[in-house]
């Protein structure tokens, strides 16, 4: 117990190795080991989603997963949304569309987003809000957030078929 | 958190090994949407924490119409709802792992973590009640099955023993002419913990018109997730309408013994008994008429 570990991932496509305890969720080790801030503690029990990442594809709330759980996976973060100084979609559409507040939802939710488009660019409203029913915003009540993912959605098929 | 020994095993003798040897002071990993959070926040503790995904057998989802469902105990509901074939050989399995949680708990938690959280309201089990499925345990003394009906003792407990594992569900190949449903009743639209659910099973003749068959499990409405026996046998023979369904419902509200909380009151949820049962009825006979049984 308290010894800590060697683990070795894939962060934002990069190689990242970093040593925790057992009882380090993956959240904490990404805010305090790699220094990747970009994921919040919101609820730290899996209901707000503040703290979504992708790991391996999928996106998942860092809080219930142990920091020694990611040995060999591959994990996106926010951080690793942008390409080469330009934005995501999604991102320039939640500024755009003003779907943030305080923002300590937002890296959540385009991380969620993100995923969610990826899969399904045209996805209706309803489909949206079921998908993203995992992130929680306690400013904007939501409308903002799901039209700038609406928008989002409708310039990336746009992209893949132009 | 407190802090624990992390192992993953990548066999399942040594995993057994581990439980055995730690007893109740080791706690499994699955999928940790349940386990971390009760870690954290003292409701279980834990000396090790023995992480099962490594294990293949706990993985796997192997699938046939002739065979059936075989589904390790680590297997994400994820993988269920978005496997090609399951939505419709085990339709209400389906419905209740798209609801457990939101999409983040979903690509980790586990059925077979649902099943051994063993909360009352866990919306997984009802369905895998009503498929009839069975429990593949693995312990110190070798490996048994059980019925997932036999499974739940009461709030948060279930029948494994120290140092024993469940390894697998094993579900039967559907019936023809067949199909299931599960909903559940929650003041919001999603994430909440269910007030009152129910999976409901039936199978027509071949005429279509009478049910030849039929399995009713509720959830939260009992300290452990229950079948509805008698209103399910009452369906056997009669005719596939609303008349049969809220006859079933009626019947139903005789299992259900709910406690009085902020989530509900006991006569609301003996309510919501009959009304769900009713719904999931109807919803498994639409699906055999559009095909999908």
């Amino acid at each position: 117990m308290g010894t800590k570990q060697l683990v070795s991932t894939t962060i934002n496509g990069e190689p990242s190795q970093f040593l925790c305890e057992a009882r380090q969720s993956l959240l904490e080790v990404l805010r305090n080991e790699t220094g990747l801030t970009g994921c919040k503690e919101g609820c730290n029990n899996g209901n707000c989603g503040a703290c979504t990442v992708m790991l391996d594809g999928q996106p998942v709330n860092s809080c219930l997963v142990l920091g020694l759980e990611v040995d060999g996976k591959e994990i996106q973060t926010v951080e690793g949304i942008a390409q080469e100084n330009e934005l995501h979609a999604v991102q320039q559409c939640f500024l755009e569309g003003a779907a943030l507040q305080c923002g300590i939802c937002t890296p959540g939710f385009i991380v969620a987003a993100k995923a969610l488009l990826d899969e399904n660019p045209l996805a209706s409203e309803e489909e949206i809000r079921f998908q993203l029913a995992g992130n929680l915003c306690r400013c904007t009540g939501y409308d903002k957030i799901i039209r700038a993912v609406m928008e989002a959605g409708k310039q990336m098929a746009e992209t893949t078929t132009s | 958190m407190k802090d624990f020994d992390y192992c993953a095993p990548d066999n399942l003798q040594a995993a057994t090994a581990l439980l055995a040897e730690h007893g109740d002071r080791a706690r499994v990993l699955a999928g940790g949407t349940d386990i971390i959070v009760q870690l954290r926040e003292g409701l279980r503790s834990a000396d090790c924490v023995v992480d099962i995904k490594n294990i293949p057998e706990l993985m796997v989802l192997d699938y046939s119409s002739s065979q059936g469902l075989t589904l390790g105990a680590s297997t994400s509901c994820h993988r269920v709802y978005t496997h090609a074939e399951l939505p419709t050989a085990y339709a209400a399995l389906v419905d209740a792992s798209k609801i457990v949680g939101g999409w983040q708990i979903q690509t980790r938690a586990s059925v077979g973590g649902n099943l051994c959280n063993s909360s009352p309201a866990a919306d997984t089990i009802p369905a895998l009640i009503v498929h009839q499925a069975s429990c593949q345990i693995h312990g110190p003394d070798g490996s048994r099955d059980v019925p997932v009906a036999d499974f739940c003792t009461g709030p948060g407990q279930n029948i494994l023993q120290s140092g024993e594992l469940l390894v697998t569900l094993q579900l039967p190949a559907p019936a023809a002419n067949s199909s299931s449903a599960y909903e559940r009743f929650i003041p919001r639209n999603e994430m909440d913990i269910a007030v009152a659910g129910a999976a409901s099973w039936i199978q027509l003749d071949s005429s279509g018109e009478t049910i030849e068959d039929a399995r009713i499990a509720l959830a939260a409405v009992a300290p452990t997730p229950v079948l509805a026996t008698e209103a399910a046998e009452s369906l056997r023979g009669k005719p596939a309408n609303e008349e049969s369904f809220a006859a079933a419902g009626e019947l139903a509200k005789n299992v259900a013994s709910p406690i009085d909380d902020m989530r509900g009151t006991t006569e609301y949820r003996v309510h919501l008994s009959s009304v769900l049962t009713r719904r999931t009825l109807a919803r498994a006979l639409a699906r055999i008429q559009q095909g999908q049984g």
